[in-house]
């Protein structure tokens, strides 16, 4: 167990690093991407912008201004270049609207998935299958950006149930909140209630063919109880560990579309300004937390794997 | 994470699930059916024939496809305007009545349902339709180009990954989950906003911002690791197969082994990503022209159309509904098709009865969940 | 000695499937019977419809695509009309099943304990602590030790052999009258299959239950069998004791069984004679007796299908489906001093 969480931390530490490498190789190769010419604005003289760049080390070789972001990052005091505002400051406050947004829409689309799927396995080559399997491509056909904007036009433009974008911190109105989220909740799980609702299909449809599955119903267990414990159970458990790296990359800003769309300044939205301002500094942050976020939660999930299925052994 | 040898993967890693290297075609080595004597490609193929609702998806998509790349005859035979050409003041004669193509208000014209301004113009005066086609084309021109771009590379990374195993394998698998865990659409609003802006210039290679080439070769490297890893697991079990020995003692050169053992039984696995990918990427590209890191205007897509329709949406909606719906049924026709392709491949896939009178029914999950 | 008490009583049993290639007769007018504390084998290659046989009588191949006629009566009650929920019940508790294959038979995400516990409290009303109590009986009947540990292992864990155990005494969990044994030594070594052998033999003794052991391997047949019946192409072509068929066999394919077995008893040089040619498609069968095609025998009235039927009077419960008079088959059913089949003449065009 400890070497499995030695091994994780060093390769979590490397994908931070490769990753927080690769973010700003990209930003340095950007051929209008002079920070220094931007923040100086456009009527500013070239002595102004070699004045930022200087008091910015810009100048500096890129492994020193790469150092000197990670230590900033690192110590928690990294400041942004348009806006110069501390960027740990503004993901703290993003946070809970994406954290909002993760959590619910990820046990929405967690519970409709399986629902769906099992369903559509129990029904299998049955309309009701067919039905469902259309549904889901049609669900995994649909950009979210599309769905959100028609979604908020009729039902919070047309129709005004719902509230036309925005977040309300659950602290403030438990309300409002639930109010406010469940359209961007709704629209982000379709896609994802597409692909596991097919993935548990295939995953109960596979399961059911197995011996053991057999000698549950010779042993004379209920349908009922074959279903649950014995299909249902063992298919689950790939479908967890797909679900934890989803709900991850939702948590780590990976649901920037439905952020804008919604306009519920979480994670994603804001990194997505920053890249827009080319502003590096965000997109660092962002990027190295989504990557945390995945490395962490795929460590909890094989922790929770082996537990599951006691075939597995955790060697990291 | 190791598993029992004698147990099969049952973890799934990642958002691609295959069943570990036993395609229908791997399960015979050389991909001859034993005993009916019929190729495991035209058993597929007939029994994709007898689905008849993938392949009218299927047409559809062709159909979809083939207008779009008519788009020049339609603009210059019955709408007689180009897809950026303004008409901001002109005027259109609709049922005998001359209307405004934009409004003193700023307000597009709706269908007209004749040759000019078929379905309306946009804010700038643009005929939607004509728009529409030729923002069809350079959306399906990214969807298959970078489809091809992933489907090289990942079969080249995976069979490499596979075959070779040890050090080429975990740089490249390390290599693979880099790419997987960089939050996908900021990893393309990245490169896109970046390229976009400047474009590129690698060597001998240049391509200038708004080349349709950069959101292509942006969308092609992001859906690697969806196919890699799982041609990479298919490997790993053919290696070890009796048929890739006897090539190896028969003195095939690995290239050769690679190219004409391996590769034929994976076949049947890139076949079924190719539709897959194609959809996902022509959704990814919708995903970033929104965000303004696609296609760069004027050229149109369906990804920029809707995103500029969006922002008109009270008050003409058909500006997003018109590429919203062409863009969906696309996508949706390519992805009926291929999953009745993958229905087709794999035997397994459906409700099956075999000698015991057990009902087998199994197959392939192969997804991928990003959102677009 | 006292009349055998009649358990199991099947009569015309007809079995077919819809597949995606047409319906498939899987069992063709089978009728058997199993008393109490007999063993009856079921012999026959893979595709004979022995396997289908045993698990249409637990109804555990029940499907929209599947047909049953014909009876099944255990001890008054019709299984095969039986609804599911009464199927349900008699599963597990009255029938027992033993698979061929411990090594996917049993959960691999659960602990072997639960998983006896959880057929035993199906069927009866007892407490965790009570099922877990017979649990541990049950495993240190059928040879496991350490029982009471090993009630907290996975089935990786166990060795192949173990896990048959296992699986027997799950089966034998609520003192089934009738078990089912589908080729439950197959999947394991020599050594390991006789011990399980003997362990089903000793079973039965005890607990007086009839047994209905499906198999392909004579040996095993040979070993613990009372009675045998021979399948082929989804019908009994023989039926009868353990020395009728081994020593007086009437049907051709039982002689050609019997002729590709090794006989440690006779010197017999050279390669076993194997029965040419394909089993049957069960698609699209020959019209006839079904082994027709392969029988070098074969006459004109061959094309009729043949009653399964008592042909010597004085062994009342011997019968098969040749058409072959007695005489003839014993003057045929000899090949260089053993029981064999003759190479089939091809036909001169």
């Amino acid at each position: 167990m400890v070497r499995f969480v030695v091994r994780r931390l060093i390769s979590m530490v490397l994908v931070l690093f490769a990753i927080s490498v690769l973010t700003f190789l990209i930003f340095q190769a950007i051929p209008n991407g002079d920070p220094a010419v931007r923040m100086a604005g456009r009527l500013a003289t070239p002595e102004q912008v070699e004045l930022i760049r200087e008091s910015w080390g810009f100048n500096d070789p890129l492994w020193q201004q790469y150092l000197t972001t990670m230590e900033k990052i690192l110590s928690g005091d990294v400041i942004s270049y348009t806006q110069q505002l501390n960027v740990m400051d503004q993901i703290k406050q993003a946070l809970p609207a994406t954290l909002s947004l993760a959590i619910g829409a990820g046990i929405i689309w967690l519970f409709f998935g399986v629902v769906f799927g099992l369903f559509s396995a129990i029904k299998a080559g049955r309309f009701t299958d067919r039905a469902l399997t259309v549904l889901a491509l049609v669900g995994v056909s649909t950009p979210v950006f599309l769905l959100g904007a028609v979604a908020l036009y009729f039902l919070a433009f047309k129709l005004t149930i719902f509230p036309n974008g925005g977040y309300v911190p659950l602290t403030e109105d438990p309300i409002d909140w639930l109010y406010h989220m469940i359209l961007p909740w709704a629209v982000l799980s379709v896609l994802f209630i597409g692909v596991y609702s097919r993935i548990l299909r295939s995953n109960v449809l596979d399961t059911m063919s197995e011996d053991y599955v057999r000698t549950a119903r010779a042993k004379g267990l209920s349908e009922k109880r074959v279903m649950v414990r014995h299909v249902l159970r063992n298919s689950m458990i790939p479908i967890i560990s797909l679900w934890s790296l989803d709900f991850a990359a939702v948590l780590g800003g990976g649901a920037i579309l439905t952020e804008s769309v919604f306009n519920l300044h979480g994670v994603g939205q804001y990194a997505a300004d920053a890249i827009q301002q080319l502003d590096v500094p965000p997109v660092l942050v962002v990027v190295m937390l989504g990557a945390s976020a995945v490395v962490v939660l795929s460590a909890l999930t094989d922790v929770l794997f082996a537990f599951l299925d006691p075939r597995i052994r955790l060697t990291g | 994470m190791a598993i029992d040898p004698a147990t099969p993967d049952t973890t799934g890693s990642g958002a691609i699930r295959t069943a570990s290297g036993d395609s229908p075609v791997a399960a015979e080595p050389g991909g001859g059916a034993p005993s009916a004597g019929i190729g495991p490609y035209r058993l597929a193929l007939r029994r994709l024939r007898r689905n008849k609702v993938a392949l009218a998806f299927g047409a559809l998509f062709v159909l979809i496809v083939v207008l779009c790349f008519c788009a020049p005859l339609y603009a210059d035979h019955v709408a007689h305007t180009g897809p950026n050409d303004n008409h901001v003041t002109d005027t259109v004669t609709v049922g005998g009545e001359e209307k405004d193509v934009v409004s003193v208000s700023g307000l597009p014209i709706g269908p007209t349902w004749q040759g000019r301004f078929l379905l309306g113009a946009d804010q700038n005066g643009r005929d939607l339709a004509v728009r529409l086609l030729y923002g069809g084309r350079n959306s399906l021109e990214v969807g298959f180009v970078a489809t091809f771009i992933t489907m090289i590379l990942a079969t080249i990374v995976g069979l490499a990954a596979g075959f070779y195993r040890g050090v080429v394998d975990g740089v490249l698998a390390r290599i693979l989950d880099l790419i997987w865990a960089y939050p996908v659409v900021l990893l393309g609003i990245a490169l896109g906003t970046s390229l976009a802006l400047g474009g590129i210039s690698i060597g001998p290679i240049e391509l200038s911002g708004n080349s349709l080439l950069v959101p292509a070769v942006i969308i092609g490297v992001v859906y690697i690791p969806y196919v890699a890893k799982p041609i990479r697991g298919q490997v790993l079990g053919l290696r070890e197969k009796e048929f890739v020995d006897a090539a190896r003692v028969q003195g095939a050169s690995s290239l050769r082994i690679m190219t004409r053992e391996i590769l034929p039984n994976i076949a049947s696995t890139l076949v079924v990503f190719l539709p897959l990918i194609v959809a996902n990427a022509i959704l990814l590209e919708a995903a970033l022209s929104y965000l303004g890191a696609g296609i760069q205007p004027p050229n149109p897509s369906w990804g920029t159309m809707i995103s500029d329709g969006i922002r008109l949406i009270p008050s003409a909606i058909h500006l997003t509904f018109v590429p919203g719906a062409m863009l969906v049924l696309a996508v949706l026709g390519i992805n009926v098709f291929g999953d009745g392709v993958r229905d087709a491949l794999d035997p397994r896939a459906r409700v099956k009865i075999d000698a015991k009178g057990q009902e087998k029914f199994r197959e392939d999950p192969m997804e991928i969940a990003v959102e677009h | 000695m006292t009349e055998p008490e009649r358990l199991l009583d099947v009569e015309n049993l007809r079995v077919s499937f819809r597949t995606e290639e047409g319906l498939v007769q899987a069992v063709d007018d089978v009728s058997f019977h199993v008393d109490r504390g007999e063993v009856l084998a079921i012999v026959g290659e893979s595709g004979s419809g022995k396997t289908v046989t045993g698990m249409s009588l637990m109804g555990l191949n029940r499907s929209a695509n599947s047909r049953y006629e014909g009876r099944a009566t255990l001890r008054g009650r019709d299984l095969l009309a039986a609804s599911d929920a009464d199927l349900r019940k008699i599963r597990g508790s009255e029938i027992a099943m033993i698979f061929q294959d411990p090594m996917t038979a049993l959960n691999p995400v659960q602990r072997i304990g639960h998983q006896i516990v959880e057929q035993i409290r199906a069927h009866e009303d007892l407490t965790k602590a009570q099922a877990l109590d017979r649990a541990v009986e049950l495993m240190e009947r059928v040879g496991v030790p350490r029982a009471k540990e090993r009630l907290r292992s996975y089935p990786h864990e166990f060795s192949g052999g173990m896990r048959q155990r296992v699986m027997i005494a799950m089966a034998l969990s609520c003192s089934p009258e009738l078990l089912i044994a589908d080729e439950p030594t197959t999947a394991l070594d020599v050594t390991i299959q006789a011990q399980i052998l003997i362990e089903l033999d000793q079973l039965r003794r005890e607990t007086n239950a009839g047994v209905i052991l499906v198999t392909h391997d004579l040996g095993v047949v040979a070993d613990i069998a009372d009675r045998v019946a021979v399948m082929y192409g989804g019908r009994i072509v023989e039926q009868g004791t353990l020395d009728e068929l081994f020593y007086d066999p009437q049907h051709p394919y039982t002689w050609g069984l019997l002729g590709s077995i090794t006989r440690i008893d006779r010197d017999k040089p050279g390669r076993l004679p194997a029965i040419a040619g394909l089993p049957p498609s069960l698609l699209d069968p020959p019209r006839g007796c079904h082994f027709r095609p392969r029988c070098p025998h074969e006459f004109e009235q061959c094309v009729e299908v043949p009653k399964l039927e008592v042909r010597d009077p004085s062994k009342p419960g011997h019968c098969d489906r040749c058409w072959l008079s007695i005489e003839e088959k014993r003057r045929l059913r000899t090949v260089d001093g053993d029981f064999g089949l003759a190479a089939k003449k091809q036909a001169v065009a």
